[in-house]
Protein backbone atom coordinates (compact mmCIF):
# COMPACT_ATOMS: atom_id res chain seq x y z
CA UNK A 1 0.00 0.00 0.00
CA UNK A 2 0.68 3.46 -0.09
CA UNK A 3 1.98 5.51 2.49
CA UNK A 4 -0.90 7.70 3.68
CA UNK A 5 -2.27 10.22 6.04
CA UNK A 6 -5.48 9.22 7.72
CA UNK A 7 -7.40 11.50 9.62
CA UNK A 8 -9.97 10.35 12.25
CA UNK A 9 -13.26 12.90 12.48
CA UNK A 10 -14.72 11.90 15.43
CA UNK A 11 -17.68 14.17 15.61
CA UNK A 12 -20.83 14.10 18.01
CA UNK A 13 -23.36 14.36 14.65
CA UNK A 14 -27.40 15.74 15.57
CA UNK A 15 -30.15 13.20 15.93
CA UNK A 16 -31.99 12.90 12.53
CA UNK A 17 -30.46 16.35 11.26
CA UNK A 18 -28.74 15.70 7.63
CA UNK A 19 -28.17 19.13 6.95
CA UNK A 20 -25.93 19.85 9.58
CA UNK A 21 -24.38 16.90 9.91
CA UNK A 22 -23.18 17.55 6.32
CA UNK A 23 -21.98 21.21 7.35
CA UNK A 24 -19.99 19.52 10.00
CA UNK A 25 -18.67 17.21 7.60
CA UNK A 26 -17.28 19.85 5.29
CA UNK A 27 -16.07 21.66 8.17
CA UNK A 28 -13.56 18.25 9.59
CA UNK A 29 -13.11 17.76 5.40
CA UNK A 30 -11.25 20.91 5.59
CA UNK A 31 -9.74 20.50 8.70
CA UNK A 32 -8.06 17.06 7.23
CA UNK A 33 -7.08 18.67 3.79
CA UNK A 34 -5.36 21.57 6.13
CA UNK A 35 -3.46 18.51 8.00
CA UNK A 36 -2.25 16.98 5.03
CA UNK A 37 -4.76 14.11 4.91
CA UNK A 38 -5.13 11.47 2.27
CA UNK A 39 -8.26 9.95 3.75
CA UNK A 40 -10.72 11.49 6.44
CA UNK A 41 -12.96 8.30 8.00
CA UNK A 42 -16.06 10.00 10.04
CA UNK A 43 -18.10 7.37 12.21
CA UNK A 44 -21.09 5.08 11.92
CA UNK A 45 -24.31 6.56 10.94
CA UNK A 46 -22.37 10.16 10.91
CA UNK A 47 -24.96 11.91 8.27
CA UNK A 48 -27.54 10.98 10.30
CA UNK A 49 -27.25 9.96 13.72
CA UNK A 50 -27.78 6.58 15.64
CA UNK A 51 -31.34 5.90 17.80
CA UNK A 52 -33.18 7.15 14.56
CA UNK A 53 -36.36 4.58 14.97
CA UNK A 54 -39.01 6.16 12.96
CA UNK A 55 -36.98 8.77 11.72
CA UNK A 56 -34.66 6.48 9.67
CA UNK A 57 -36.83 6.77 6.85
CA UNK A 58 -36.74 10.23 6.80
CA UNK A 59 -33.12 10.54 6.87
CA UNK A 60 -32.05 7.46 4.77
CA UNK A 61 -30.47 9.02 1.09
CA UNK A 62 -30.68 7.06 -1.97
CA UNK A 63 -26.73 6.68 -2.93
CA UNK A 64 -27.00 8.92 -5.74
CA UNK A 65 -29.16 12.02 -4.05
CA UNK A 66 -28.23 15.36 -4.84
CA UNK A 67 -27.75 16.47 -1.14
CA UNK A 68 -24.33 14.34 -0.99
CA UNK A 69 -23.03 17.06 -3.62
CA UNK A 70 -20.99 18.67 -1.44
CA UNK A 71 -18.94 15.82 -0.14
CA UNK A 72 -18.53 14.44 -3.68
CA UNK A 73 -17.46 17.59 -4.68
CA UNK A 74 -14.96 17.57 -1.41
CA UNK A 75 -13.53 14.39 -2.12
CA UNK A 76 -12.19 15.50 -5.26
CA UNK A 77 -9.41 16.54 -3.00
CA UNK A 78 -9.27 13.55 -0.41
CA UNK A 79 -10.75 10.24 0.42
CA UNK A 80 -14.02 10.41 2.47
CA UNK A 81 -15.10 7.48 4.60
CA UNK A 82 -18.44 8.28 5.68
CA UNK A 83 -21.46 6.43 7.68
CA UNK A 84 -25.38 7.09 6.33
CA UNK A 85 -28.41 5.08 5.77
CA UNK A 86 -28.79 3.96 2.32
CA UNK A 87 -32.28 3.85 0.60
CA UNK A 88 -32.18 1.33 -2.16
CA UNK A 89 -34.26 0.94 -5.18
CA UNK A 90 -36.53 -1.23 -3.41
CA UNK A 91 -37.13 0.61 -0.68
CA UNK A 92 -34.72 -1.27 2.26
CA UNK A 93 -33.20 1.31 4.61
CA UNK A 94 -29.90 -0.50 5.08
CA UNK A 95 -26.61 1.33 7.65
CA UNK A 96 -24.00 1.64 5.04
CA UNK A 97 -19.97 3.12 5.28
CA UNK A 98 -18.94 4.86 1.60
CA UNK A 99 -16.08 5.19 0.47
CA UNK A 100 -15.72 8.61 -2.11
CA UNK A 101 -12.64 9.11 -4.17
CA UNK A 102 -12.82 11.40 -6.97
CA UNK A 103 -15.80 12.74 -6.81
CA UNK A 104 -18.04 9.34 -6.55
CA UNK A 105 -18.09 6.07 -4.49
CA UNK A 106 -15.28 3.80 -4.60
CA UNK A 107 -17.21 1.01 -2.52
CA UNK A 108 -20.64 0.65 0.18
CA UNK A 109 -20.63 -1.70 3.00
CA UNK A 110 -24.14 -2.52 4.18
CA UNK A 111 -23.99 -3.32 7.91
CA UNK A 112 -24.34 -7.12 8.44
CA UNK A 113 -24.52 -7.81 11.67
CA UNK A 114 -27.65 -5.32 12.80
CA UNK A 115 -27.87 -5.21 16.64
CA UNK A 116 -30.97 -6.02 18.07
CA UNK A 117 -30.36 -6.86 21.47
CA UNK A 118 -29.70 -4.86 24.99
CA UNK A 119 -30.40 -1.43 24.24
CA UNK A 120 -30.12 -1.30 20.80
CA UNK A 121 -33.02 -1.97 17.88
CA UNK A 122 -31.86 -2.12 14.68
CA UNK A 123 -33.79 -4.87 12.81
CA UNK A 124 -36.77 -3.27 13.65
CA UNK A 125 -35.93 -0.45 11.56
CA UNK A 126 -33.61 -1.33 9.47
CA UNK A 127 -32.21 -4.44 6.67
CA UNK A 128 -29.10 -5.83 6.68
CA UNK A 129 -26.09 -6.44 4.15
CA UNK A 130 -25.34 -9.44 2.68
CA UNK A 131 -21.56 -8.80 1.45
CA UNK A 132 -18.12 -8.43 2.74
CA UNK A 133 -15.67 -7.34 0.37
CA UNK A 134 -12.54 -5.55 0.08
CA UNK A 135 -11.61 -2.52 -2.54
CA UNK A 136 -8.79 -1.25 -3.93
CA UNK A 137 -8.17 2.67 -4.50
CA UNK A 138 -5.08 4.49 -5.70
CA UNK A 139 -4.00 3.91 -1.76
CA UNK A 140 -4.07 -0.13 -1.92
CA UNK A 141 -6.67 -2.45 -0.80
CA UNK A 142 -9.16 -1.31 1.89
CA UNK A 143 -12.30 -2.79 3.99
CA UNK A 144 -15.17 -1.15 5.38
CA UNK A 145 -17.06 -2.86 8.39
CA UNK A 146 -19.51 -1.25 10.65
CA UNK A 147 -19.58 -1.51 14.18
CA UNK A 148 -21.53 -4.77 14.84
CA UNK A 149 -19.81 -6.25 12.41
CA UNK A 150 -16.53 -6.66 14.00
CA UNK A 151 -18.26 -8.34 17.09
CA UNK A 152 -18.05 -11.45 14.43
CA UNK A 153 -14.86 -11.92 13.94
CA UNK A 154 -15.23 -13.50 10.44
CA UNK A 155 -16.29 -10.05 9.19
CA UNK A 156 -12.82 -9.13 9.80
CA UNK A 157 -11.22 -12.14 8.90
CA UNK A 158 -13.07 -12.12 5.62
CA UNK A 159 -11.82 -8.67 4.51
CA UNK A 160 -8.11 -9.46 5.80
CA UNK A 161 -8.54 -12.52 3.41
CA UNK A 162 -9.69 -10.64 0.61
CA UNK A 163 -6.93 -8.17 0.97
CA UNK A 164 -7.77 -5.76 3.02
CA UNK A 165 -4.36 -3.99 4.35
CA UNK A 166 -6.49 -1.14 6.43
CA UNK A 167 -9.51 -2.51 7.57
CA UNK A 168 -12.04 1.08 8.61
CA UNK A 169 -14.29 0.07 11.57
CA UNK A 170 -17.29 2.93 11.72
CA UNK A 171 -18.83 2.93 15.51
CA UNK A 172 -21.59 4.52 17.46
CA UNK A 173 -20.62 2.22 20.50
CA UNK A 174 -22.90 3.75 23.52
CA UNK A 175 -20.26 4.12 26.75
CA UNK A 176 -21.60 1.64 29.26
CA UNK A 177 -19.99 -0.55 32.10
CA UNK A 178 -18.55 1.14 35.14
CA UNK A 179 -18.03 -2.01 37.13
CA UNK A 180 -14.91 -2.70 39.42
CA UNK A 181 -13.97 1.21 39.32
CA UNK A 182 -11.71 1.15 36.66
CA UNK A 183 -11.07 4.58 34.83
CA UNK A 184 -12.40 3.13 31.62
CA UNK A 185 -15.77 2.45 30.40
CA UNK A 186 -16.69 -1.44 29.95
CA UNK A 187 -17.39 -0.48 25.84
CA UNK A 188 -13.91 1.46 25.57
CA UNK A 189 -11.46 -1.32 27.11
CA UNK A 190 -13.92 -4.06 24.69
CA UNK A 191 -12.80 -2.55 21.90
CA UNK A 192 -9.65 -1.52 22.52
CA UNK A 193 -9.17 -5.03 22.50
CA UNK A 194 -10.97 -6.11 19.78
CA UNK A 195 -8.77 -3.57 17.66
CA UNK A 196 -5.97 -4.58 18.50
CA UNK A 197 -6.26 -8.49 18.16
CA UNK A 198 -7.89 -7.47 14.35
CA UNK A 199 -4.48 -5.82 13.76
CA UNK A 200 -2.16 -8.23 15.33
CA UNK A 201 -4.41 -11.00 14.21
CA UNK A 202 -4.74 -9.82 10.39
CA UNK A 203 -1.37 -8.44 10.68
CA UNK A 204 -3.08 -5.09 8.75
CA UNK A 205 -3.78 -1.90 10.24
CA UNK A 206 -7.45 -0.97 11.73
CA UNK A 207 -8.87 2.58 11.70
CA UNK A 208 -11.85 3.11 14.80
CA UNK A 209 -14.04 5.61 14.46
CA UNK A 210 -16.41 6.01 17.31
CA UNK A 211 -18.74 9.23 17.48
CA UNK A 212 -19.21 11.15 20.90
CA UNK A 213 -21.82 13.46 21.94
CA UNK A 214 -25.14 12.21 23.68
CA UNK A 215 -28.59 10.76 22.14
CA UNK A 216 -31.88 10.66 24.84
CA UNK A 217 -29.47 10.14 27.71
CA UNK A 218 -26.91 7.27 26.23
CA UNK A 219 -23.47 9.04 25.77
CA UNK A 220 -21.04 7.76 22.93
CA UNK A 221 -17.48 7.78 24.35
CA UNK A 222 -14.71 8.57 21.15
CA UNK A 223 -11.48 6.99 21.91
CA UNK A 224 -11.24 6.50 18.19
CA UNK A 225 -7.78 4.93 17.31
CA UNK A 226 -5.48 3.45 14.47
CA UNK A 227 -3.74 0.14 15.02
CA UNK A 228 -0.54 -1.09 13.68
CA UNK A 229 -0.16 -4.48 12.56
CA UNK A 230 2.31 -5.16 15.84
CA UNK A 231 -0.89 -4.03 17.91
CA UNK A 232 0.79 -0.41 18.80
CA UNK A 233 -1.69 2.25 18.91
CA UNK A 234 -0.38 4.73 16.17
CA UNK A 235 -2.76 7.46 17.73
CA UNK A 236 -5.80 7.82 19.81
CA UNK A 237 -8.43 10.39 20.21
CA UNK A 238 -9.83 11.93 23.36
CA UNK A 239 -12.64 10.35 25.11
CA UNK A 240 -16.12 11.90 24.91
CA UNK A 241 -14.67 15.18 22.86
CA UNK A 242 -15.17 16.01 19.68
CA UNK A 243 -11.77 15.91 17.71
CA UNK A 244 -9.59 15.43 14.49
CA UNK A 245 -6.77 13.21 14.79
CA UNK A 246 -4.52 12.13 12.25
CA UNK A 247 -1.91 8.97 12.09
CA UNK A 248 0.73 8.14 9.44
CA UNK A 249 0.41 4.51 8.09
CA UNK A 250 3.56 3.37 6.32
CA UNK A 251 3.50 0.57 4.26
CA UNK A 252 7.01 -0.75 6.16
CA UNK A 253 5.18 -0.80 9.09
CA UNK A 254 3.19 -4.17 7.57
CA UNK A 255 6.11 -5.42 5.75
CA UNK A 256 7.94 -5.33 8.67
CA UNK A 257 5.54 -7.53 10.86
CA UNK A 258 4.39 -9.57 7.92
CA UNK A 259 8.21 -10.88 7.93
CA UNK A 260 7.81 -11.08 11.65
CA UNK A 261 5.05 -12.69 11.74
CA UNK A 262 3.70 -14.47 8.23
CA UNK A 263 0.10 -15.54 9.69
CA UNK A 264 -1.68 -13.97 6.49
CA UNK A 265 0.45 -15.99 4.04
CA UNK A 266 -0.02 -18.79 5.75
CA UNK A 267 -4.23 -18.62 6.40
CA UNK A 268 -5.14 -21.40 4.20
CA UNK A 269 -8.46 -18.92 2.97
CA UNK A 270 -9.28 -22.67 0.81
CA UNK A 271 -9.36 -24.73 3.43
CA UNK A 272 -11.93 -21.78 5.66
CA UNK A 273 -14.06 -21.98 2.37
CA UNK A 274 -14.37 -26.18 2.17
CA UNK A 275 -15.50 -26.09 5.98
CA UNK A 276 -17.95 -23.15 6.40
CA UNK A 277 -19.04 -24.50 2.89
CA UNK A 278 -19.49 -27.49 4.36
CA UNK A 279 -20.93 -26.64 8.24
CA UNK A 280 -23.28 -24.54 6.30
CA UNK A 281 -25.12 -27.22 4.48
CA UNK A 282 -25.08 -29.46 7.57
CA UNK A 283 -26.92 -27.01 10.12
CA UNK A 284 -29.22 -26.47 6.67
CA UNK A 285 -29.99 -30.09 6.87
CA UNK A 286 -30.23 -30.35 10.58
CA UNK A 287 -32.49 -27.19 10.92
CA UNK A 288 -34.70 -28.97 7.91
CA UNK A 289 -35.01 -32.91 9.68
CA UNK B 1 -14.05 -19.85 48.19
CA UNK B 2 -17.90 -20.82 48.52
CA UNK B 3 -19.86 -19.46 45.85
CA UNK B 4 -21.75 -17.43 48.27
CA UNK B 5 -18.08 -15.53 48.46
CA UNK B 6 -18.34 -15.61 45.08
CA UNK B 7 -21.03 -13.58 44.36
CA UNK B 8 -20.75 -11.27 47.26
CA UNK B 9 -17.49 -10.81 45.74
CA UNK B 10 -19.04 -9.68 42.24
CA UNK B 11 -21.37 -7.72 43.59
CA UNK B 12 -19.13 -5.85 45.72
CA UNK B 13 -16.71 -5.08 42.83
CA UNK B 14 -19.57 -4.32 40.48
CA UNK B 15 -21.20 -1.25 42.36
CA UNK B 16 -17.05 -0.06 42.55
CA UNK B 17 -16.84 2.67 40.08
CA UNK B 18 -14.15 5.61 39.17
CA UNK B 19 -15.87 8.90 40.60
CA UNK B 20 -13.62 10.93 37.39
CA UNK B 21 -15.19 8.62 35.07
CA UNK B 22 -18.49 8.70 36.15
CA UNK B 23 -18.75 12.21 36.97
CA UNK B 24 -17.49 13.40 33.48
CA UNK B 25 -20.03 10.89 31.86
CA UNK B 26 -22.71 12.66 34.20
CA UNK B 27 -21.67 16.26 33.82
CA UNK B 28 -21.46 15.59 29.38
CA UNK B 29 -25.41 14.60 30.36
CA UNK B 30 -26.38 17.69 32.19
CA UNK B 31 -24.77 20.01 30.52
CA UNK B 32 -25.78 18.22 26.49
CA UNK B 33 -29.41 17.05 27.15
CA UNK B 34 -30.05 20.56 28.92
CA UNK B 35 -28.29 22.06 26.33
CA UNK B 36 -29.69 20.89 22.87
CA UNK B 37 -32.71 22.11 23.75
CA UNK B 38 -30.97 25.60 23.90
CA UNK B 39 -31.14 26.30 27.81
CA UNK B 40 -28.43 26.16 29.81
CA UNK B 41 -30.10 26.25 33.00
CA UNK B 42 -30.91 24.06 35.92
CA UNK B 43 -33.43 23.60 38.77
CA UNK B 44 -33.36 21.30 41.73
CA UNK B 45 -35.13 20.49 44.38
CA UNK B 46 -32.92 20.34 47.56
CA UNK B 47 -34.16 18.33 50.66
CA UNK B 48 -30.80 18.01 52.61
CA UNK B 49 -30.52 13.95 51.17
CA UNK B 50 -27.40 12.60 49.57
CA UNK B 51 -29.60 12.63 46.51
CA UNK B 52 -30.47 15.90 45.61
CA UNK B 53 -26.77 16.95 47.22
CA UNK B 54 -25.48 14.98 44.57
CA UNK B 55 -27.78 16.30 41.02
CA UNK B 56 -27.22 19.53 42.52
CA UNK B 57 -23.11 19.53 42.58
CA UNK B 58 -23.73 17.82 39.16
CA UNK B 59 -25.70 20.29 37.93
CA UNK B 60 -23.25 22.90 39.08
CA UNK B 61 -20.33 21.76 37.52
CA UNK B 62 -21.82 20.90 34.41
CA UNK B 63 -23.78 24.55 34.19
CA UNK B 64 -21.86 26.65 36.67
CA UNK B 65 -23.22 27.83 39.78
CA UNK B 66 -24.84 31.19 37.98
CA UNK B 67 -26.84 28.67 35.86
CA UNK B 68 -28.77 26.51 38.89
CA UNK B 69 -31.40 27.11 41.39
CA UNK B 70 -31.72 25.31 44.10
CA UNK B 71 -35.59 25.22 45.93
CA UNK B 72 -36.01 24.17 49.23
CA UNK B 73 -39.28 23.08 49.86
CA UNK B 74 -39.90 22.22 53.67
CA UNK B 75 -43.21 21.24 55.01
CA UNK B 76 -44.17 21.83 58.83
CA UNK B 77 -43.14 18.60 60.15
CA UNK B 78 -40.31 18.38 58.07
CA UNK B 79 -36.88 17.91 60.13
CA UNK B 80 -35.31 21.61 60.66
CA UNK B 81 -31.62 19.97 60.28
CA UNK B 82 -32.61 19.04 56.84
CA UNK B 83 -32.99 22.44 55.71
CA UNK B 84 -29.74 23.48 57.30
CA UNK B 85 -27.84 20.83 55.81
CA UNK B 86 -29.57 21.85 52.02
CA UNK B 87 -28.31 25.61 53.01
CA UNK B 88 -24.85 24.66 53.97
CA UNK B 89 -24.58 22.88 50.49
CA UNK B 90 -26.14 26.11 49.10
CA UNK B 91 -22.93 28.43 50.35
CA UNK B 92 -20.97 25.76 49.49
CA UNK B 93 -21.64 25.32 46.12
CA UNK B 94 -22.39 29.44 45.81
CA UNK B 95 -26.01 29.39 44.17
CA UNK B 96 -29.17 31.04 44.79
CA UNK B 97 -31.49 29.08 46.51
CA UNK B 98 -35.49 29.76 47.16
CA UNK B 99 -37.05 28.81 50.08
CA UNK B 100 -41.09 27.87 49.81
CA UNK B 101 -43.01 26.86 52.52
CA UNK B 102 -45.54 24.14 51.42
CA UNK B 103 -47.38 23.40 54.64
CA UNK B 104 -50.43 26.22 53.50
CA UNK B 105 -50.44 24.15 49.89
CA UNK B 106 -50.33 20.70 51.85
CA UNK B 107 -52.58 21.24 54.64
CA UNK B 108 -55.45 23.08 52.15
CA UNK B 109 -55.72 19.92 50.51
CA UNK B 110 -55.55 17.81 53.30
CA UNK B 111 -57.89 19.84 56.19
CA UNK B 112 -60.87 19.47 53.22
CA UNK B 113 -60.98 15.84 53.68
CA UNK B 114 -63.35 13.91 55.77
CA UNK B 115 -61.12 11.08 56.69
CA UNK B 116 -57.79 11.53 58.06
CA UNK B 117 -55.17 10.72 55.27
CA UNK B 118 -52.70 8.27 56.39
CA UNK B 119 -48.82 9.07 56.27
CA UNK B 120 -48.67 7.67 52.81
CA UNK B 121 -51.26 9.88 51.18
CA UNK B 122 -50.25 12.76 53.37
CA UNK B 123 -46.33 12.59 51.70
CA UNK B 124 -47.57 11.64 48.22
CA UNK B 125 -49.31 15.08 48.61
CA UNK B 126 -46.30 16.67 49.76
CA UNK B 127 -44.02 15.31 47.02
CA UNK B 128 -47.06 15.56 44.27
CA UNK B 129 -46.95 19.71 45.84
CA UNK B 130 -43.06 19.94 45.43
CA UNK B 131 -43.28 18.78 42.21
CA UNK B 132 -46.04 21.90 41.50
CA UNK B 133 -43.82 24.10 43.15
CA UNK B 134 -40.84 23.13 41.26
CA UNK B 135 -41.97 23.07 37.84
CA UNK B 136 -43.21 26.73 38.64
CA UNK B 137 -39.83 27.90 39.38
CA UNK B 138 -38.60 26.01 36.29
CA UNK B 139 -40.73 28.06 34.24
CA UNK B 140 -39.97 31.87 35.94
CA UNK B 141 -35.62 30.27 36.28
CA UNK B 142 -35.80 29.46 32.83
CA UNK B 143 -34.21 26.04 33.85
CA UNK B 144 -35.04 22.21 33.50
CA UNK B 145 -35.90 20.13 36.67
CA UNK B 146 -32.43 17.81 37.47
CA UNK B 147 -33.90 14.80 38.56
CA UNK B 148 -32.91 13.57 42.21
CA UNK B 149 -34.38 9.54 41.77
CA UNK B 150 -31.33 7.07 42.13
CA UNK B 151 -31.46 3.44 40.89
CA UNK B 152 -32.87 1.81 43.83
CA UNK B 153 -35.30 3.62 44.88
CA UNK B 154 -36.81 3.49 41.37
CA UNK B 155 -36.40 -0.13 40.92
CA UNK B 156 -37.41 -0.44 44.36
CA UNK B 157 -40.60 2.08 43.57
CA UNK B 158 -39.41 4.02 46.59
CA UNK B 159 -41.15 7.01 45.19
CA UNK B 160 -43.99 9.06 44.42
CA UNK B 161 -45.06 9.05 40.49
CA UNK B 162 -45.52 12.62 39.49
CA UNK B 163 -43.90 13.73 42.54
CA UNK B 164 -40.37 13.46 43.50
CA UNK B 165 -40.01 11.12 40.24
CA UNK B 166 -40.70 13.77 38.19
CA UNK B 167 -37.81 15.60 35.97
CA UNK B 168 -36.57 16.50 33.04
CA UNK B 169 -33.32 14.98 32.89
CA UNK B 170 -32.16 12.60 35.53
CA UNK B 171 -28.23 12.67 36.16
CA UNK B 172 -28.08 9.98 38.91
CA UNK B 173 -31.15 7.68 37.69
CA UNK B 174 -28.78 4.52 36.83
CA UNK B 175 -26.47 4.72 40.02
CA UNK B 176 -27.96 2.81 43.17
CA UNK B 177 -27.70 4.13 46.69
CA UNK B 178 -24.87 3.10 47.75
CA UNK B 179 -22.59 4.46 44.60
CA UNK B 180 -24.56 7.74 45.27
CA UNK B 181 -22.74 8.05 48.34
CA UNK B 182 -19.41 6.86 46.97
CA UNK B 183 -19.73 9.91 44.01
CA UNK B 184 -20.75 12.19 46.94
CA UNK B 185 -17.76 12.18 49.20
CA UNK B 186 -15.60 11.68 45.72
CA UNK B 187 -17.49 15.63 44.98
CA UNK B 188 -17.42 16.55 48.28
CA UNK B 189 -21.02 16.75 49.51
CA UNK B 190 -21.02 18.29 52.93
CA UNK B 191 -20.15 15.67 55.52
CA UNK B 192 -23.33 16.08 57.34
CA UNK B 193 -25.58 15.32 54.71
CA UNK B 194 -22.87 12.09 53.80
CA UNK B 195 -23.29 10.90 57.51
CA UNK B 196 -26.76 11.02 58.20
CA UNK B 197 -29.81 8.33 57.65
CA UNK B 198 -31.64 7.96 54.33
CA UNK B 199 -34.84 10.00 55.08
CA UNK B 200 -37.73 10.86 52.47
CA UNK B 201 -38.35 13.01 55.60
CA UNK B 202 -42.14 13.14 54.83
CA UNK B 203 -42.75 12.84 58.94
CA UNK B 204 -41.19 13.12 61.79
CA UNK B 205 -38.57 10.29 62.37
CA UNK B 206 -39.03 8.42 59.22
CA UNK B 207 -36.41 6.05 57.95
CA UNK B 208 -35.96 4.32 54.46
CA UNK B 209 -33.94 1.86 55.52
CA UNK B 210 -36.82 0.92 58.61
CA UNK B 211 -39.77 1.34 56.69
CA UNK B 212 -38.28 -1.24 53.75
CA UNK B 213 -37.14 -3.68 55.92
CA UNK B 214 -33.25 -4.01 54.53
CA UNK B 215 -30.56 -1.55 54.68
CA UNK B 216 -29.19 -0.54 51.15
CA UNK B 217 -26.06 -2.03 50.97
CA UNK B 218 -27.99 -5.39 51.25
CA UNK B 219 -30.32 -4.19 48.88
CA UNK B 220 -27.89 -2.90 46.20
CA UNK B 221 -25.75 -6.17 46.18
CA UNK B 222 -28.95 -7.84 45.26
CA UNK B 223 -30.28 -5.42 42.94
CA UNK B 224 -26.82 -5.33 41.20
CA UNK B 225 -26.90 -9.06 40.89
CA UNK B 226 -30.27 -9.30 40.00
CA UNK B 227 -30.58 -6.57 37.55
CA UNK B 228 -27.25 -5.91 36.06
CA UNK B 229 -25.78 -9.26 36.41
CA UNK B 230 -29.00 -11.23 35.51
CA UNK B 231 -28.61 -13.87 38.06
CA UNK B 232 -32.24 -15.54 39.32
CA UNK B 233 -33.90 -14.99 42.66
CA UNK B 234 -32.65 -18.75 42.80
CA UNK B 235 -29.21 -18.30 42.24
CA UNK B 236 -28.83 -15.31 45.41
CA UNK B 237 -31.27 -17.48 47.22
CA UNK B 238 -28.57 -20.64 47.16
CA UNK B 239 -25.71 -18.65 47.21
CA UNK B 240 -27.45 -17.67 50.94
CA UNK B 241 -29.19 -14.27 50.15
CA UNK B 242 -32.25 -14.61 52.88
CA UNK B 243 -35.51 -15.87 50.70
CA UNK B 244 -38.03 -13.29 52.50
CA UNK B 245 -36.01 -10.07 51.44
CA UNK B 246 -34.85 -11.38 47.92
CA UNK B 247 -39.18 -12.02 47.82
CA UNK B 248 -39.68 -9.03 49.02
CA UNK B 249 -37.04 -6.79 46.64
CA UNK B 250 -38.34 -8.97 43.49
CA UNK B 251 -42.06 -8.21 44.30
CA UNK B 252 -41.05 -4.76 44.86
CA UNK B 253 -39.29 -4.11 41.15
CA UNK B 254 -42.86 -5.81 39.96
CA UNK B 255 -45.61 -3.80 41.71
CA UNK B 256 -44.14 -0.76 40.88
CA UNK B 257 -43.05 -1.54 37.45
CA UNK B 258 -46.22 1.20 36.40
CA UNK B 259 -44.42 4.47 37.86
CA UNK B 260 -41.53 3.65 35.62
CA UNK B 261 -43.56 3.71 32.50
CA UNK B 262 -45.64 6.19 30.45
CA UNK B 263 -49.96 6.10 31.28
CA UNK B 264 -50.56 3.47 29.30
CA UNK B 265 -52.87 4.75 26.23
CA UNK B 266 -55.50 2.54 24.28
CA UNK B 267 -54.65 1.87 21.17
CA UNK B 268 -56.98 2.78 18.43
CA UNK B 269 -55.14 3.50 15.28
CA UNK B 270 -52.36 2.10 13.30
CA UNK B 271 -49.69 4.70 15.06
CA UNK B 272 -49.86 5.24 18.78
CA UNK B 273 -47.60 7.44 21.27
CA UNK B 274 -44.75 5.75 21.96
CA UNK B 275 -46.20 1.91 20.69
CA UNK B 276 -45.42 2.73 17.20
CA UNK B 277 -45.14 6.14 16.75
CA UNK B 278 -41.33 6.03 18.00
CA UNK B 279 -39.28 9.07 17.84
CA UNK B 280 -36.61 9.67 19.94
CA UNK B 281 -36.77 12.20 22.40
CA UNK B 282 -33.52 14.27 21.07
CA UNK B 283 -35.52 14.13 17.44
CA UNK B 284 -33.09 16.94 15.80
CA UNK B 285 -31.00 18.26 18.45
Amino acid sequence: MKNIRLAIAQIGPSLGDLERNLDLHLEYVQRACDEDADVVMFPEQSLTGYFLSDLVTEVAVPRDDDRLNPLREASMEIDIVVGFIEETADHRFVPAAGYLHKGGWKHIHHKIYLVTYGLFDEARDLAAGSTVRAFTTPIGRQAMLICEDLWHPSTASIAASDGADIIYGLSSSPGRGISGGTPELGSSETWHTLNRMYAQLHVCFVAHCNRVGYEDGINFWGGSEVIGPDGESLIRAPDFEEALVVATLNDSMLRRQRTRLPLRRDENVALNGREFTRISSERHRLDVE
Amino acid sequence: MSSKQQLQARATRGLQLDPNLVTRVLEGFVRDEIGKFGINRAVVALSGGIDSALSCTLAVRALGSDSVLAVLMPYRTSNPASRGDAETLVRQLNITSVLIDISPAVDGITDQLNDKPSDLRRGNVMARTRMTALYDQSESFGGLVVGTSNKTELLLGYGTQHGDMASAVNPIGDLYKTQVRALSKALNVPEEILEKAPSADLWEGQSDEDELGFDYELADRMLYLLIDEQFTADDLISDGYDSAIVNNVLHRIETSQFKRRLPVIAKLSHRTIDRDFRYPRDWGR
